[in-house]
């Protein structure tokens, strides 16, 4: 770290990969330390919580004699550093123990959920980017005319609609009235065990063996809680846009393109907006993150077999596997997240690299 | 020298009006000038209009602003009921303008060459490798060393000195007839103002081109410019040849000038400018 630090801004562009280098062992070490520290928050959390894992296991008609020698079986009865450590050994080995509930591997446990739930976030990710930041470019063009504040009503509508609810409603509504939607799940019953699962995306896997009636029957699942998810999601980035847009708008590199004759079209898209796209790199990112471990209210109302299930049942069961190995996975995925949008930036802000 | 007969702009009557909650602010009040073949220097205090009256000639002005006049005549063009399609014509290919500040008047996500180009691009539907070449040999006439790695970089790489450069070469490559350059040099280093201000000025002559130069350094305009206006409130308080500014008539003249230092004749203290509600009557 200190090597970064001393080394002159202004250096020759020769001693750019041992920079590189150092930065990325800097941030290797940050992640690392984030990550430890993550584990520990939780798996203190789980352990002082009131739910006991050896009910759970053995369930609350065994005799005393069964729950001590689970207990002990456990490792209950060891200090919390010791079991701690163990816990640690095991996940660098990347065994994160078996569930309670599905008597399974976690890391398998995680392997089939985890998909479903980056599919959703990421369907949801593209309504609302793809959506979302057009509006909010508009509403900045045209602010204070209509289109603004249609904008406006609309961003304040996704802000502040449960979701939740939202959920209820578009079941209520396009299952049980109009029967354009099912009303759960990830496929219909009678199209599982039909694809081999290979990434356990099921509109990857089904397009890949070419099981296209698959494929309709999962995009008829994922399409209510993606755009209910989009909509949120939405709503943000075209709030977000907006006022990223009307702060570049201000700038004066604006009335040079203005005075160099440039129409609208080109002063917004060619000028403005490429200013904007670090900013929006980012918040996308942000709302991605959210969405990945926020998905569990609409996983719950849809009955999608996400994270956001797995991890909630997991909650309710006390099955501290379960919930370390998730968390642990949303950790290092937003880290990733960050990461890789750091990385983009150097490809598209010139004064970062 | 130039042909001052030769009138590109006429300025008859122009105002610019503020609506705001309060009512109706005036920033630029019957504003009357020409601008021929010549370098023609703006100057007053800050809100004094001069900046505004540079951006109404162009139709820059904010959108909420309303610019009146009774003639605003560009060679053959009236500004004042041109449509906005033809304004977009004549901005950058006809009437050219240079901001303050490099810094902030380039788009910093953009490169030099990408900025100029586009001038040429727009105006003159060159090809890119047209374009290329154009902006080369620009940044070349601007007195830039090795113009073909200057083309890649983005305004953060380059200097003041040179991002002004820069500026130059990107409104005055689709050969302009009126510059409008507004404080073109207040950002920069004294050491390369001159640079900067006589690179303008070959270019200017060299064309026989006219140039408001607006400013507030009123030794920079005595010597930089054939005719000044000097204005204050939104008005035009003088009109009068550079090299008689020492034989200015108005109170407010006389004030900027006495509140100058001069290395001849040191002075304790300077004077202050004393104004007159009367400056805002005629």
């Amino acid at each position: 770290m200190s090597i970064i630090q001393t080394s002159e801004p202004s250096a020759p562009r020769k001693s750019a990969l041992p920079k590189a280098a150092g930065k990325v062992a800097t941030s290797f070490v940050v992640i690392l330390t984030t990550l430890l520290g993550l584990m520990m928050i939780t798996f203190t959390v789980g352990r002082m919580v009131p739910a006991d894992p050896v009910i759970a296991v053995i369930g609350d008609q065994a005799d005393q004699a069964t729950y001590d020698r689970v207990y002990k079986e456990m490792g209950l009865d060891r200090p919390i550093y010791v079991q701690f450590a163990g816990y640690l050994s095991d996940v660098v080995r990347l065994d994160f123990g078996q569930s309670i509930i599905t008597k399974q591997p976690v890391s398998t446990d995680l392997a089939r959920v985890f998909p479903a739930t980056i599919e959703l976030a990421t369907l949801a990710t593209i309504i609302g980017a793809g959506l979302g930041i057009p509006l909010g470019v508009i509403a900045a063009v045209r602010k204070g005319t209509w289109v603004d504040h249609v904008a406006r009503v609309v961003g304040l509508l996704g802000y502040s609609t449960p979701i939740f609810w939202l959920g209820t409603i578009v079941i209520l509504v396009f299952y049980a009235h109009l029967g354009a939607i099912p009303p759960g799940g990830r496929i219909y019953l009678y199209d599982e065990g039909i694809v081999q699962a290979r990434t356990n995306f099921i509109l990857i896997d089904a397009a890949l063996g070419g099981h296209w009636d698959v494929f309709r029957s999962a995009l008829h699942h994922i399409i209510a809680p993606a755009v209910i998810l989009g909509y949120a999601s939405m709503a943000y980035l075209s709030r977000m846009t907006r006022s990223f847009m009307l702060e570049q708008m201000r700038q004066e590199y604006i009335l040079t393109a203005r005075a160099k004759g440039l129409g609208q079209r080109p002063i917004v898209w060619r000028h403005a907006f490429r200013n904007i796209r670090v900013q929006l790199l980012t918040v996308i990112a942000l709302a991605y993150c959210g969405l990945l471990d926020g998905t569990v209210l609409i996983e719950t109302v849809f009955a999608w077999p996400g994270l956001g299930s797995y991890l909630t049942s997991a909650l309710f069961f006390a099955d501290m596997n379960a919930v370390l190995g998730s968390v642990l996975l949303i950790g290092i995925i937003s880290i990733a997240i960050n990461l890789l949008s750091d990385i983009v930036y150097r490809f598209i802000d010139p004064r970062t690299r | 020298m130039a042909n001052t007969s030769d009138t590109i702009l006429t300025v008859e009557n122009m105002s610019v009006e503020f609506p705001t909650l309060s009512g109706v602010t005036t920033a630029v009040r019957d504003v009357s000038f020409t601008v021929g073949r010549e370098k023609i220097g703006i100057i007053g205090e800050s809100g004094s209009g001069k900046s505004t009256t540079g951006r109404a000639i162009m139709r820059l002005q904010p959108p909420q602003a309303i610019v009146k006049a009774n003639r605003m005549q560009f060679e053959d063009i009236d500004l004042l009921t041109a449509s906005e399609e033809e304004m977009r014509s004549i901005r950058g290919r006809r009437i050219a303008m240079i901001l303050q500040d490099p810094k902030y008047s380039l788009n910093p996500v953009m490169t030099v060459g990408e900025q100029i180009s586009e001038t040429v691009i727009l105006h003159e539907r060159a090809t890119s490798q047209e374009a290329r070449s154009r902006t080369l040999a620009m940044l070349e006439r601007v007195n830039i060393r090795d113009p073909e790695r200057v083309f890649d970089l983005y305004p953060h790489e380059v200097s003041g000195g040179m991002g002004q450069r820069i500026m130059i070469s990107m409104m005055l490559i689709a050969q302009p007839s009126l510059i409008i350059a507004d404080e073109p040099t207040s950002a920069l280093d004294v050491t390369v103002r001159q640079q900067v201000l006589s690179i303008l000025d070959d270019l200017v002559v060299e064309r026989n081109i006219g140039l408001i130069f607006i400013s507030h350094d009123l030794n920079l305009v005595r010597s930089f410019c054939d005719r000044v206006i000097i204005m204050y409130a939104g008005r035009v308080v003088e009109t009068i040849a550079a090299a008689d500014l020492d034989q200015a008539q108005h109170p407010y003249t006389r004030g900027l000038l006495n509140a100058l230092p001069s290395l001849d004749h040191p002075k304790d203290r300077l004077e202050v400018l004393r104004r007159d509600p009367a400056w805002l009557e005629n």
